[in-house]
């Protein structure tokens, strides 16, 4: 599906893995020793209340936050934490899809694509014949995007919710990701294009590649997810599988993680 | 009518990348408009003057200073920053390059210290702004009066005469005349030319877009937003500073209030040429047709016939017009609002 590459093989165990990995801002420690693991082939959900630390997770573990503390291994291997940037992350195929955060609005589609990346020559000029060829073509054979109107130069202000959230889906396809993080993708969606982003994460499942997934929506990352991971103020509190504990069972563990007497004893 | 679109689609994939470019609409056509305009204007009011050919000799030479100076702010106003210290730098770079030609005899190397000396400047004003994260309309401002200030302890006040430079190979070829036109105006071109391809066809320009739209989604996409913004203000600080060299090369004379009056001529060429006041989103063709305007309307006005006094308030008017239009161009929604909320007056 993406680009009809074959990927090269993957023989490593845990695409990433966190090893009491810590941020902090300034005074504010926003993550507390963090241990998790992503396999080769998971769907992990990320959920956890707003400032639960859900976005700052995966803002360290794609470059765009540097960890105060801990380590880091890629594909098994240890990374460099000092080192480690979004750059890295996108040659270690890496990919986030955020809906709000990660389009140029005033950009054309060609740039959006490629921004940070850009097919350059010595120089570091771009050729933007390429990027635009490029681009039409994600737009037209992997998003359906052909006859509505969008093409290369089309500027991301002009488009709706859920044609943001293809454009990102599109780019996350090209380049080829072994690993995808998906923030928040379904919010403002309308129904149909809500059913596109859950046919993508299944598509990431089937075609052997791991992904981290935030959503609020428990249902849909219920059904999705191979593990469910619980964030509270910091900390990983539970690593739950979706078959041991039903969507009610799921809901309910989550209103008591924030009653006093409960704890995080359930 | 889905099926009709796509029936347009194919031919719009077959559409060759030339085709394309001509598609698009022409960079910066609105004022390129006013700017033939504003001639024909002049023409008809002034026939004697502007049907011959001195004064735009006398434009060619006068204009290109101001008109680098836009082409580098169209940079920083494309990153969503302002740079309010570059009169400073025509002060304190005048100054090194006076300095070095009178006192040293080494015009070449007074040059090269303009340069530096401008890059000194925008490199502290790039990482006050991007390290230590002070608005860049604040800082600039502090670092104006810095730099305007030593350059006027280092000259004592004192205008220097450089007029032992006249007819050398330096003054040739940065303010002689090429095929009977201003070197100037080349050296003009050329930066813009440039400039033109920074801003949409290198790696930088783009980075500086990203920024100039959101630093956030900048950061997310891999763009290393201190650096780049850093690189920016030197790089602005280098223009500024070859500007000065231009202008004290003209004028075979370095004083030290040279380039006082040039900050705001010099944004308002950026801003009616049509670069977004909120970033993201700027024109190098437009910033040359609003520097052109800028620097011919004063010259113009006179020569209609209308006071001079009512220069600045022409500009103004033309300054103020070119901002609204082009913020309705770039967000029609904003002037349908401002359409409803007059109808509702009624």
């Amino acid at each position: 599906m993406a680009n009809g590459r074959t990927p090269p093989p993957r023989t490593y165990t845990n695409i990433v893995k966190a090893e009491n990995l810590c941020v902090s801002f300034g005074k504010v420690q926003a993550l507390s020793d963090i241990d998790l693991a992503i396999g080769r082939n998971e769907i992990v959900g990320l959920i956890g209340d707003n400032g639960a630390g859900k976005s700052t997770l995966i803002k360290a573990l794609t470059g765009v936050v540097r960890p105060s503390s801990g380590r880091l291994f890629i594909r098994d291997e240890p990374v460099d934490l000092g080192r480690y940037s979004v750059r890295k992350a996108h040659a270690l195929r890496f990919e986030t899809v955020y809906q709000e955060k990660s389009l140029g609005e005033k950009q054309p589609l060609w740039r959006n694509f490629f921004a940070g990346r850009q097919i350059v020559n010595r120089f570091g000029f771009i050729n933007v014949r390429e990027q635009q060829r490029i681009a039409n073509e994600i737009l037209q054979s992997h998003l359906g995007f052909r006859g509505i109107g969008i093409d290369a130069n089309s500027t991301v202000a002009n488009l709706s919710g859920g044609e943001r959230q293809g454009i990102a889906i599109g780019r996350a396809m090209h380049f080829d990701a072994d690993l995808i993080i998906l923030d928040e993708p379904t919010t403002a969606l309308a129904i149909k294009e809500v059913r596109k982003v859950l046919d993508f994460v299944r598509w990431i499942k089937e075609s052997g590649r791991a992904a981290i997934y935030i959503e609020h929506n428990l249902a849909h990352v219920h059904a999705l997810a191979d593990r469910l991971v619980v964030l509270d103020r910091g900390r990983i509190v539970a690593n739950i599988r979706p078959t041991d504990m039903d969507l009610d069972a799921l809901t309910h563990f989550l209103i008591a993680l924030h009653e006093p007497t409960a704890g995080v004893a359930a | 009518m889905s099926g009709a679109r796509a029936k347009e689609a194919p031919a719009a994939a077959a559409r060759s990348p030339a085709l394309l470019l001509t598609g698009r609409r022409l960079e910066g056509l609105p004022i390129i408009v006013v700017f033939f305009v504003l001639i024909g204007i002049f023409t008809a009011c002034a026939p004697r003057v502007f049907l011959r050919w001195p004064i735009y000799d006398s434009f060619l030479v006068t204009i290109p200073p101001l008109l680098i100076l836009s082409l580098g702010l169209t940079l920083v106003v494309a990153a969503g920053e302002i740079d309010l210290s570059f009169p400073a730098v025509i002060q304190f770079s005048g100054f090194l390059f006076a300095f070095c030609s009178l006192q040293l005899g080494q015009p070449w190397l007074g040059l090269a210290a303009a340069l530096a000396g401008g890059a000194l400047v925008g490199l502290v004003n790039g990482v006050l702004v991007a390290v230590v994260g002070v608005p860049s309309i604040i800082i600039t401002i502090g670092t104006s009066f810095f730099w305007s200030g030593v350059a006027t302890v280092l000259c004592g006040g004192l205008s220097y005469a450089l007029t032992d430079l006249q007819a050398t190979p330096i003054a040739n070829i940065f303010a002689g005349t090429l095929f009977g036109i201003p070197a100037e105006a080349f050296w003009a071109l050329g930066a813009a030319v440039v400039g033109w391809f920074i801003l949409n066809r290198h790696r930088f320009g783009e980075h500086l877009l990203f920024i100039g739209d959101s630093q956030t989604v900048a950061q997310v996409l891999g763009i290393n937003v201190v650096r780049e913004r850093i690189k920016l203000f030197t790089l602005m600080g280098v223009v500024a500073g070859f500007a000065s060299f231009l202008l004290t090369i003209q004028n075979l004379n370095y004083f030290a209030t040279q380039g006082q009056g040039m900050l705001l001529s010099a944004l308002a060429g950026v801003f009616i040429g049509g670069s977004s006041v909120f970033g993201g989103s700027a024109t190098m063709v437009g910033s040359v047709f609003g520097a052109l305007i800028i620097g011919m309307l004063d010259a113009g006005i006179v020569a209609t016939g209308v006071a001079g006094f009512w220069v600045e308030v022409i500009v103004g008017l033309v300054f103020i017009v070119a901002v609204v239009l082009h913020i309705g161009i770039e967000n029609p929604a904003r002037l349908k609002q401002l359409r409803r909320r007059l109808a509702f007056r009624e």
